[in-house]
């Protein structure tokens, strides 16, 4: 178990660095993804399956494919087109598929033994996470769900077009 | 078959969370910046997960789904600030963002 700790803490650290070093901003979300997948399988090692089924589901998907349409937005344009076909050479996908194909092997590697070896650790499933959540710690989801509410109401209003608001700003100057 | 420590799951955390930072310091490109901090905040996550392990509670991946929680938060209106502020200044460096108007 050590081993596999060790190789994918090692994929984690040689992604992270990569990930805030490159110049290109598709380059760095590609690694990136690499690094939350290495740190979902070190969750998965640590006893802890459903906090990397989430990391997986929710950072490695949603919150990444959020940058990933920031970053067609703001490149869309005439060169667009020929960004694309750049992004679509295959040499610069190397190094994020080497990693992501070391973490599946040894993704494969940890589960291919039977799950008793693994219970040095206790795992701790996703039922106690939920007893725990809904129990003692049920103000803080309350409270979640109130900062999820202001950021959805902070990025609407904040993702406007402003041309209304330039109008209006137009009536106020001729008036 | 032995099990993780927590410490070194610990010790990784730190060094994601250094790496985080230093992308924060040195990049000038506001997406960047913004993935750096997801970078600290998946690190911190981990350092909840190894605690909780190690002392085999549910209270660290509580801990973690309320980083997710602000995390998604965060990211969701950091990017409506960047798409803000690229239809003003028409880039992304944060260096060109030196001027406040009311």
């Amino acid at each position: 178990m050590m081993t596999f700790f060790y190789i994918s803490a090692a994929v984690a650290l040689i992604s992270s660095v990569l990930a805030i070093s490159r110049s290109n901003a598709v380059h760095a979300l590609l690694y990136a993804i690499v690094s939350l997948l290495s740190v979902a399988l070190i969750f998965f090692m640590l006893g802890a399956p459903f906090a990397a089924a989430l990391e997986v589901v929710i950072y490695a998907g949603a919150i990444m494919v959020l940058f990933v349409f920031v970053i067609m937005m703001i490149s869309s344009g005439p060169g667009s087109t020929q960004q694309e076909r750049r992004w679509m050479n295959f040499r610069l996908w190397i190094g994020p598929s080497v990693l992501s194909a070391v973490l599946i092997i040894e993704l494969f590697a940890v589960m291919s033994p039977p799950p008793e070896p693994m219970s040095a650790k206790p795992i701790i499933e996703s039922k106690q996470v939920g007893i725990a959540l809904m129990g003692p710690y049920m103000l803080g989801v309350e409270l979640s769900s109130l900062l999820l509410t202001a950021g959805l109401v902070g990025a609407y209003h904040l993702g406007k077009r402003k041309d209304d608001a330039a109008q209006t700003e137009d009536v106020t100057i001729h008036d | 078959m032995t099990s993780v420590p927590a410490e070194y799951g610990l010790i990784l955390a730190a060094l994601l969370f250094a790496i985080g930072l230093a992308g924060v310091l040195a990049r000038r490109n506001i997406i960047f910046i913004l993935l750096s901090i997801e970078i600290m905040l998946n690190a911190a996550g981990l350092a909840f997960i190894s605690a909780g392990s190690k002392w085999g509670q549910a209270d660290g991946q509580v801990m973690f789904i309320f980083i997710l929680v602000m995390a998604a938060a965060e990211v969701s209106v950091g990017l409506a600030i960047v798409l803000q502020l690229f239809h003003r200044i028409r880039t992304v460096n944060s260096d060109e963002a030196n001027t406040m108007r009311g």
